[in-house]
């Protein structure tokens, strides 16, 4: 029988008959490479024939999708922001609990590396004595929450895309979580104009620019955007401006409509290439030479 | 006009007054039927359009399919239809809502939420030794997913493709853009024919290719 688990088919731990083990395995397994799988669950007494397997398969698929389509239409913008905000503090409290334990271990063990990274390696230190059982454990709840917080990611990356299609798509699920959280829900978001979106996230900024402190924001989070950051300064107001303005439309359809479109993300993919392309422009005039 | 035969289970019938291609099976899409069969509208289906045009897909009938970007199911159920064994792999919900439907009454049709660009996300239920690979997903990096995917064809498997030059760049020449995917299919693949489908499906190439 196959020892690695990882590489085994989806029916290799599934009771007959149990469809939700089944839905677990299809949904949550992997392997690198195919098998001929209806041969091998024949031979592991799966299944009685190939066609019995293929009956077992038809079932197993249809319910994983039938329930995973239904979990996912479940899923709606209260609870993403939900997922984001604990995400985050999940993040920030792994930080400052890895950092405490990292500096307590300093001071008993030598060697830490500093971060989750050196609270994974404290945790796995066996302990002398009642102080270091303290510092021992106190790491691993850093660790421990440093996973939870991926765990809310990977739950994020599933959820956005249902909830919002066209925004997780060109945002990315995490981008798209955040903005919803700022705008307080899809509804809000896809009632804000472009601009709006456009700063979302660089309140305080907006605040300095509007009491006469500082020059308005060119852009909030959506900076962390590909289009974005990856577009020379000089062209990233332009950047920003196109990618809020199809942020916006894709925010009202996915609220108003819920469909995928297609032509929404084309119109940026060629707003994106027509910016770039100026940049490459100028870089033609001006060489590589010193001004 | 077509040079090369249908498979079996592909017929050309003439429904309401017209020669269309057609496959038995339950209608998914408010398809015109006749009896048993319902017609194959190459307009909304790049396989569709490759058999209308006389491509040579190799295909015999009974074959064992892996379909990537099966949205709403209107040709992987036609494909279902005429093949054996058929794997439709979609990443978006919603349209995996009607694809459901239109699996529900095909017994070897199997609907798979997972990601084309992730192939060992499903490799654990997707059978090897594939006969055919069929693929219309319709985002950057077309080519790649064909690559990453061809691990699951036999060696004399067939990947019978439809590239949209748009969903790479839209702002190239579609020409461009088809070069550029053919040289970077030519790394896992010998092409065995291309033509435009522009009859039906505006700058989207056909491709039969396979494995090397
Ligand atoms: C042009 S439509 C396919 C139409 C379908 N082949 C037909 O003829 O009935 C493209 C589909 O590919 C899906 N798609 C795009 N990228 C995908 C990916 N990486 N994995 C799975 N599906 C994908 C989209 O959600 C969309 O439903």
């Amino acid at each position: 029988m196959t020892t690695d688990e990882s590489d085994a088919g989806w029916f290799a731990s599934v009771p007959p008959d149990d469809l939700d083990a089944a839905r677990d395995a299809i949904e949550g397994g992997s392997a690198e490479v195919p098998a001929d799988w209806p041969r091998l669950a024949v031979a592991s007494g799966f299944a009685a024939d190939a066609g019995d397997y293929y009956d077992r398969l038809r079932e197993s698929t249809l319910h994983a999708a039938r329930e995973a389509v239904a979990e996912r239409e479940r899923a709606d913008d209260r609870q993403l922001i939900h997922a984001v905000r604990a995400m985050d503090d999940c993040e920030r409290v792994a930080n400052e609990l890895a950092e405490r334990a990292v500096e307590w271990a300093g001071s008993r063990f030598d060697g830490a590396d500093s971060g989750i990274a050196g609270a994974r390696a404290i945790a796995e230190r066996e302990p002398d004595d009642d102080l270091d059982r303290r510092v021992i454990s106190l790491a691993a709840r850093a660790a421990a929450l440093a996973d939870e917080r991926d765990e809310l990611a990977a739950t994020i990356d599933r959820v956005a895309p249902a909830v919002a299609p066209n925004l997780a798509d060109m945002a990315g699920p995490e981008l798209a979580a955040r903005l919803i959280a700022l705008a307080g829900g899809l509804e809000s978001l896809a009632r804000k104009p472009s601009g709006t979106v456009q700063v979302l996230g660089a309140e305080d900024a907006l605040f300095a620019h509007l009491s006469g402190r500082a020059p308005s924001p060119k852009h909030g989070i959506i900076y962390t955007h590909e289009f974005v950051r990856g577009t020379r300064p000089e062209d990233r107001g332009s950047a920003a401006r196109a990618l809020a303005g199809k942020l916006a439309l894709a925010a009202r359809a996915d609220h108003y409509s819920g469909e995928y479109r297609e032509v929404l993300h084309e119109d940026l993919r060629e707003r994106m290439a027509t910016i770039r392309a100026r940049a490459d422009a100028n870089g033609d005039e001006t060489g590589d030479g010193d001004e | 006009m077509s040079s090369s035969a249908l498979p079996a289970g592909v017929e050309r019938r003439e429904i309401d007054g017209e020669a269309r291609l057609a496959t038995r099976g339950t209608p998914v899409y408010g398809e015109p039927t006749d009896g048993e069969w319902r017609a194959w509208d190459p307009e909304r289906s790049k396989l569709g359009g490759m058999f209308e045009l006389g491509f040579d897909v190799g295909l015999s009938g009974g074959e064992t399919v892996l379909y990537l970007g099966a949205a709403s199911g209107t040709t992987v159920s036609h494909v279902a239809d005429f093949a054996g064994a058929t794997y439709a792999v979609e990443f978006a919900p919603r349209p995996a809502r009607d694809l459901l439907e239109a699996a529900e009454p095909r017994d070897r049709l199997f609907p798979l939420l997972k990601d084309a660009r992730k192939p060992e996300t499903y490799a654990h239920v997707v059978e090897s030794d594939l006969d055919a690979l069929v693929q219309d997903v319709a985002t950057r990096g077309q080519a790649a997913v064909a690559t990453r995917n061809a691990r699951f064809l036999a060696d004399d498997g067939r990947l019978l493709l439809a590239v949209k030059a748009r969903s790479e760049d839209v702002t190239a020449e579609p020409d461009d853009v088809f070069t550029e995917v053919l040289a970077e299919l030519e790394g896992a693949y010998e092409v065995l024919e291309t033509g435009r489908l522009d009859r039906f499906h505006e700058d989207h190439l056909g491709v039969v290719a396979t494995p090397r």
